[in-house]
């Protein structure tokens, strides 16, 4: 499914990112990064018009040519990037909804370890595992 | 540029206009003309019709029309479009041909000009055989001409002259050369267009007739060629709509089309024109959707269609052409009004080509490596220079079967293609389309997508050789990255500038980049950086560095070369790199032991140093600068001869300075301006890292706010872990030096509260307690300044208490000299505070004093002050009260002239101190004693806290006029504490009385009588009754019988008082009753002044008389009969 997988604190540096070892990885960071300032933007503007209340899925941030990239932004502003393949037409919104909801969740286990510093890279089985789970399906 | 085989031709971008041929004018030699042609041409604004003017000479050869073909049967066409087409209807077929002409109406050779005209018209006619082209005559004339209908001449001319030349009525124009001439030129072109209209429309007709004699499996490419032509005469119609209609059924045909290596990249071609124009009308229509969803799907449909594989990069440069020119499309149209957004803006496709560019060179550089030369002749050049139809090659023109016709020379023309590639720069290409993208996403709010492309210029200017322009990108690029904390990216940012760097042989890019990619945040591999940092010892050592990997080869040993003359230069050995907006490998931190050191302390800090490199790494030296550069000298460690001091990886080392900071610092603050490490040594090349400040860099600070929130602070305790947790050490960059800790005592002793006005004391005891004598010992003594400011005009401090100071003396006694100390000696100092109103004063008591001290070996001076304040409350010693009353002790509420009355004063001690009353007096005014002398009945006298001391005083007001109310005077108290010594000056107080009103009284009476009466004994008591008027008083008196006493004298008199004059009554009084009794009551009367009553006499009069029993009398009576 996904071809890249990235969880940004709310600092906006990469908290974890986890990419098709095949491709180029390097890309792979940009492609997130850039994807930042779309985000960026819509946070910005929610906040303007509507408070407190806003939806956590950002929905499609921007295509390129060969990829969709999806964001999710968590209440405390950790951002999560999907990045999909363009030419995977069969995903459905819903799906790639549901794919940040199971990440959300895996986040909050990670954040809820008292071992895990707040601000540190993630390094947990559990989280690699759920990540590997949506990136396995596209294999 | 070789790039321009992939341009759009001119015709196709331009907007296209109705093409007009302007005739029979001499612009050059003729002025009306030229003015004629200046009016058609010039200001052509939005507003006027959109038409092509040309001005061609009478006899112009229009291009020849080629025979109309009746059937299509055998016909196979060579291509789809004819390169030359869209320029021949653009520029070479008038729509109309105007044919000017001077005549006028009453030209007195019209028949010959008639005739010359209509032979004019038919040369025209000819060389336009075959075509629709309209002919239009225009007659200039220089008479304005009558009103329609009522020049008779004019119109049966007209007529005739149509009849000769064979025109209909709505070709012939008349334009009178007279002052309104654009207005006539207005109206002309309007005419003009309508008949460009109407041939376009029969071109589209024509066009679109022959489709009923197509068939579908020969004439494939015809469908396509007719829906362009028509298309493009619609819009030559200025019918846009029906434009992108037939634009779009016309892209449709094109992928209908059979398409197979040989053809491909002329359908491509032809899909990108029509794409194109579909995209710009959709733009020019104000929908953009439409356009992009329009060129999306031109993008899926044609991405696929690479065609040769031998020849893939002319599919890339045609795709990344598609973009760059949608992109221009969008700009246009943004140029024009349209809002774009961040997500979908112009440089989204600009960036896209760049990518595809991209893909073009590493394409061509994979498949044109073979380096053959061109063969001669060159078979991509065709004889006529150019190609027949769009998008075909050179070598076998009109050729549309599936194989190739000759194979060698397919060979032959795909290999000098290939050659061709070669030669284009490439890098120059994606440079451009990059910067076209960067302008974009700066304007739509994409920092990050920004920086992302100018790495990729960067690493294109790499590729390209521009070492300078790269490094400058990417190191503008590098600290976005670096603050954002994206170490993957900034490491391969990193790694691409250091190639930079090697290969430019620049030394100080190359440590700093060196450094970074040592440090921390890289995320090298461990291997890359034990050869990064093999690499930055040999640059230390002045020694060229062994190539970075993945550097072009060529470029090395040129590179080489540039190291070693720059090795060899002398000089220029020693750099200074600001390590502080970088991540190095060594990082530094330093702080003041404490955030405040007293002067007679020696001051501490520590410089903290940890290498992240995997190799330890030496320096020779470290210094710290201070905001006083004085005490440099002593923060400096060196290394001792050879041996240079090492840090190991991973460990952090701590390096203690202590110095003893200036007496002249005292209060002021020493800030770390700086710290410096030296690598290398003098004999290679010295690398001065400086931090500014107390050190630190880039990531230290978020580091910090990690380190404080993280769970690992909470873990210690079990193993106290011997070093020093390097993220959570802080940094202090700056100490305060305060004064030494003074060692004197300073006691105060007073009694509180201060009484107003009073000379109140505060002794002051400075002890020393110090070793050694305290030097120039000085007291400021005083109120402590920034209080209320009326608390300064009414305090006055003196030392001298002999005498109560004047208002001169000055709230503040400053530096007053006390002289030396011994040690242990004491010191005792009284000072005099003269408060003057009541309230609460804070009094500062500073002693301040030198003294001499060694510190560290080091003799000082150091200066000691003790600060003492105290709040001292002023209160109001005794309250004063007056009050008047008769001679009876009645209160009086105004008095009379002339007449004795009592003043009382009572002074109530309110403090809670006794107070000594040493004397009072009175000033009076206006009234005077009634007695010889006033003498004070307050000598000397002692009050406790609420007790009273009386006085009474005896009175009287001398005769005057007036009767309003008079001031009386002044009572002066003077007093002091009863506990101050007896040579305490005294104070005065003074009060001043109440103010009365005075009233004049006709009569008064007053009696004399004895003190007491006793029973049965006579007591004589005489009424004196005065006349206080000018009038002669007439006066009825009566004495009213009484129980008490029996009487004799006059019972009831009326007599009269001369002015001035006094009468005197006489009366015996026989007391019968002993006590307090009633005198017999004497009513006064004053018959002739009515002012005065009985009442207001009676109050002089004495009222009652004690009587004393009548007692045993021991008289010789009962003596004797005892």
């Amino acid at each position: 499914m996904a071809v890249c997988i990235a969880v940004i604190a709310k600092e906006n540096y990469p908290l974890y990112i986890r990419s098709l070892p095949t491709q180029n990885e390097l890309k792979f960071h940009y492609t997130v990064h850039t994807s930042l300032d779309v985000v960026e933007e819509k946070i910005s503007a929610v906040g303007k018009s509507l408070g407190d209340q806003r939806e956590l899925y950002l929905g499609l941030l921007y295509p390129t040519e060969d990829y969709k990239v999806y964001g999710y932004v968590t209440n405390s502003k950790v951002k999560f990037v999907i990045v999909v393949d363009s030419s995977n037409t069969s995903l459905r919104d819903n799906e790639i909804r549901s794919m940040f909801r199971k990440l959300h969740n895996s986040f909050t286990d990670v954040m809820c370890n008292p071992f895990h510093n707040p601000g540190d890279t993630i390094q947990s089985k559990a989280f690699d595992g759920i990540v590997s789970g949506m990136m396995v399906q596209a294999a | 540029m070789a790039g321009s085989q992939w341009e759009l031709p001119p015709e196709l971008c331009c907007r296209p206009m109705a093409f007009v041929a302007l005739t029979g004018l001499d612009v050059v030699y003729n002025a009306v003309h030229r003015a004629i042609w200046d009016a058609f041409c010039a200001n052509r604004r939005a507003d006027r019709v959109p038409i092509s003017f040309k001005v061609l000479p009478g006899d112009h050869e229009y291009p020849k029309c080629r025979t109309k073909r009746t059937s299509y049967e055998w016909y196979i066409p060579k291509g789809i479009l004819k390169t030359g087409w869209m320029n021949k209807h653009l520029n070479l077929v008038p729509a109309l041909v105007v044919l000017f002409y001077e005549l006028d109406w009453d030209d007195p050779t019209w028949k010959e000009k008639q005739s010359e005209c209509a032979t004019k018209v038919e040369i025209v006619r000819t060389s336009l055989q075959g075509r629709n082209t309209k002919v239009a005559v225009v007659l200039i004339q220089k008479k304005t001409p009558l009103p329609p209908g009522e020049d008779l001449v004019a119109s049966e001319r007209a007529a005739t002259l149509c009849n000769a030349c064979d025109l209909s009525g709505k070709s012939l124009f008349v334009l009178p050369h007279t002052d309104h001439l654009v207005g006539y030129i207005i109206r002309l072109e309007n005419a003009f267009y309508e008949h460009a209209q109407t041939y376009y429309y029969t071109e589209i007709r024509r066009v679109k007739s022959h489709k009923e004699f197509l068939n579908k499996t020969t004439h494939q490419l015809l469908f396509v060629r007719h829906q362009f032509k028509i298309a493009f005469f619609s819009e030559l119609k200025q019918d846009t709509q029906n434009a992108l209609k037939y634009y779009r059924t016309a892209y449709s045909l094109v992928h209908e089309l059979r398409a197979h290596e040989t053809n491909m990249l002329e359908i491509k071609t032809m899909a990108g024109f029509i794409n194109y124009k579909i995209c710009r009308l959709c733009f020019q229509h104000n929908t953009p959707l439409d356009a992009i969803a329009q060129f999306r799907k031109h993008i899926d449909l044609c991405k696929k269609k690479i065609g040769s594989a031998e020849l893939a990069f002319e599919h890339s440069a045609w795709m990344s052409k598609q973009f760059q020119s949608f992109g221009e499309l969008f700009d246009e149209a943004i140029k024009l009004g349209l809002t774009a957004i961040q997500t979908q803006n112009p440089g989204f496709y600009y960036q896209q080509a760049a990518c595809y560019s991209q893909d073009r060179k590493q394409l061509a550089q994979q498949l044109c490596q073979s380096a053959a030369s061109l063969p001669t002749p060159e078979p991509a050049e065709t004889q006529a220079g150019g190609l027949d139809f769009y998008g075909q090659r050179p070598w076998r023109q009109g050729h549309q079967s599936i194989d190739p016709p000759d194979a060698e020379k397919e060979k032959t023309g795909i290999l000098v293609l290939q050659i061709k590639e070669r030669d284009v720069p490439h890098s120059e290409l994606i440079i451009a389309l990059l910067s076209n993208a960067v302008a974009q996403f700066k304007k739509y709010k994409c920092p990050r997508m920004k920086s992302h492309l100018m790495v990729q210029m960067g690493e294109e200017y790499y590729h390209a050789k521009d070492y300078t322009k790269s490094l400058k990108l990417l190191d503008y690029v590098m600290c976005d990255y670096r603050t954002e904390r994206w170490w993957a990216l900034l490491s391969a940012i990193l790694t691409t500038a250091l190639r930079c760097a090697y290969l430019m042989a620049s030394v100080k890019d190359y440590i700093i980049y060196c450094m970074e990619l040592l440090g921390r945040a890289s995320t090298l591999k461990e291997e890359q950086k034990l050869r990064i940092e093999k690499n930055l010892i040999k640059v230390l050592k002045n020694e060229v560095p062994e190539a970075e990997p993945e550097c072009d080869p060529s470029s090395v040993t040129a590179a080489r070369s540039l190291w070693s003359d720059r090795m060899a230069l002398a000089g220029s050995n020693e750099l200074n790199i600001e390590v502080q907006d970088y991540i190095p490998f060594i990082q530094c931190k330093a702080r003041f032991q404490s955030p405040s050191f007293h002067v007679d302390q020696p001051v501490q800090l520590q410089v903290f140093l940890r290498a992240d490199c995997p190799h330890p790494v030496s320096f020779n030296k470290l210094s710290i600068s201070l905001s006083n550069q004085e005490y440099n000298q002593w923060c400096v460690v060196e290394s001792a001869g050879k041996e240079s001091m090492s840090l190991e990886p991973g460990k952090t080392q701590c390096y203690n300075f202590s110095f003893v900071a200036k007496t002249e610092d005292v209060g002021k603050k020493i800030e770390m301006t700086g710290i410096e490490v030296m690598l290398g040594s003098d004999s290679g090349r010295c690398v001065f890292l400086s931090w500014r400040g107390a050190g630190g860099d880039v990531a230290s600070t978020h580091e910090a706010l990690l380190a404080s929130r993280s769970s690992r602070r909470w873990g210690r305790g079990v193993e106290a872990r011997q070093e020093l947790d390097w993220d959570s050490l802080t940094m202090q960059p700056s100490t305060m030096v305060i004064s030494r800790v003074p060692k004197i005592s300073v006691q105060l002793s007073h009694q509180p509260p201060a009484l107003t006005n009073e000379m109140y004391c505060i002794n002051l005891t400075v002890q020393s307690q110090e070793e050694g004598v305290a030097k120039d010992v000085k007291l400021t003594a005083g109120l402590k300044p920034g209080q209320e400011a009326t608390l300064g005009q009414t305090t006055h401090v003196t030392l001298d208490g002999s005498k109560v100071c004047d208002d001169s003396a000055p709230a503040l006694l400053p530096d007053l000299p006390l002289g030396d100390l011994n040690p242990g000696q004491k010191l005792e100092i009284c000072v005099h505070v003269k408060c003057v109103s009541t309230g609460s004063r804070v009094f500062l008591f500073h002693v301040a004093y030198s003294i001499d001290t060694t510190v560290e070996g080091r003799q000082i001076v150091c200066k000691c002050h003790k600060d003492d304040t105290v709040t001292i409350e002023t209160v109001v010693p005794f309250e004063v009260s007056a009050k008047f009353m008769s001679t009876k002790f009645e209160q009086l509420d105004r008095l009379a002239v002339d007449i004795p009355f009592l003043l009382m004063t009572d002074i109530l001690s309110t403090s809670p101190w006794p107070l000594l009353l040493a004397s009072s007096s009175l000033q009076l005014l206006t009234m005077t004693t009634n007695t010889p002398q006033l003498q004070s009945q307050l000598q000397e006298v002692v009050l406790q806290t609420d007790e009273c001391a009386s006085e009474c005083f005896c009175l009287r007001v001398p005769p005057m006029n007036s009767s309003n109310t008079v001031a009386t005077g002044q009572y002066l108290i003077s007093w002091r504490r009863k506990s101050s010594g007896a040579d305490s000056p005294l104070i005065q107080t003074t009060v001043t009385l109440p103010h009365v009103i005075l009233e004049t009284v006709p009569l008064y009476i007053h009696a004399d009588l004895p003190s007491f009466g006793r029973v049965r004994e006579s007591l004589s008591v005489r009424y004196h009754i005065e006349n206080r008027t000018a009038l002669v008083q007439e006066v009825e008196m009566a004495v009213e019988p009484s129980d008490a006493f029996m009487f004799s004298g006059l019972k009831q008199v009326r007599l009269r008082i001369l002015p001035g004059s006094e009468q005197q009554m006489l009366y015996n009084y026989y007391p019968l009753m002993a006590g307090y009794q009633t005198l017999p009551q004497l009513n006064i009367s004053l018959p002739r002044c009515l002012t005065a009553n009985t009442h207001s006499l009676r109050r002089f009069l004495p009222q009652r008389i004690f009587v004393k029993p009548q007692g045993r009398q021991l008289d010789e009576a009962s003596i004797a009969a005892a």
